[in-house]
């Protein structure tokens, strides 16, 4: 199979995103999507039932949560800059601001530091008010930039 | 009066399992089972499986499916500490990933609730394929407690 980096690269090239999730997985599992809106890439968790984990509210799992995040800030962090190799996760640090609801629930990213062997990804995640986010983490990742 | 007491190993798990695992609708979805059970500690098992993958050509878990099983241990490791009926809610978790799980192992998350005050909760936790002491990702979070009784 092709590798994610080259996805990437055909998606950049005026192709299809959605090998990029479709080549994942455990991004079929969730059921995530990324799209363009603009010159910035979103990470998007459609709802469904099998993400669930408080049945009573109905609130979204914070393990779903925190996958989409991950997986943002790694497709921010591909999409933005040109890699070697895929990146690695180091840490990420998630802090849950508002119970997510049974609804879609995006991702955007900003790389906030670059260097040699590490990046740092700020991810924020929201629903329908972008203003109110559910969810934000801090990634760091092992990076092979290019020499 | 404890959420817990007068129950044995067996009943205590069988709860634990009907509750904090058969009615979470993604505990279910991640095949996530109930290793052990202790005051104040949750261990809990994901199995490995071929669409939870992360990265198809290592075959390597997804960080997330991790990440998503040792928040469920860590909150299950609450209730064994406060004994209560509450709603808890995470605050904040912490990921570090030590090294790449090994395919085809399943992963032991142990979740250790070690300190908890009227409205919050400590929790540190360790994943695992089976040696403690080879250690595959490490977790600090904290957890709001609500409506626990005084």
């Amino acid at each position: 199979m092709t590798g994610l980096l080259e996805l990437v690269e055909a998606a950049r090239q005026g192709g299809d995103l959605a090998p990029l999730t479709a080549a994942i997985p455990a991004a079929r599992f969730l059921g995530l999507a990324v799209e363009r809106h603009g010159d910035e890439l979103l990470t998007r968790l459609d709802f469904a039932p099998h993400l669930v984990g408080n049945a009573l509210l109905p609130a979204l799992h914070g393990g779903t949560i925190a996958a989409l995040l991950e997986s943002a800030a790694i497709y921010g962090l591909l999409w933005d800059t040109r890699s070697e190799g895929m990146p690695k996760t180091i840490s990420i640090t998630v802090e849950y601001l508002r119970s997510a609801k049974a609804t879609t629930t995006w991702a955007r990213t900003e790389i906030i530091h670059h260097g040699r062997r590490v990046a740092t990804v700020r991810g924020v995640a929201y629903q329908d008010d972008v203003a109110k986010p559910v969810a934000a983490a801090t990634v760091h990742l092992l990076v092979k930039s290019p020499a | 009066m404890s959420l817990f007491g007068g129950m044995n190993k067996t009943e205590l798990l069988l709860k634990l399992d009907q509750f904090m695992m058969r009615a979470i609708p993604f505990n279910v979805a991640l095949g996530l089972s109930i290793e052990d059970a202790e005051e104040g500690v949750a261990t809990l098992r994901l199995p490995y499986r071929a669409d939870l993958v992360g990265n198809p050509e290592t075959g390597v878990l997804h960080g997330g499916m991790m990440t998503a099983t040792l928040d469920a241990a860590c909150g299950m490791s609450v209730f064994l500490k406060i004994q209560k009926v509450a709603r808890i809610a995470t605050l904040d978790l912490r990921i570090d990933y030590l090294h790449p799980a090994t395919p085809p192992h399943d992963v032991i998350a142990r979740a250790e609730c070690y300190r908890t005050t009227r409205d919050v909760a400590f929790v540190r936790a360790l994943a695992h394929h089976g040696d403690p002491a080879d250690p595959i990702a490490a977790a600090a979070g904290t957890f709001a407690i609500f409506g626990a009784p005084a």
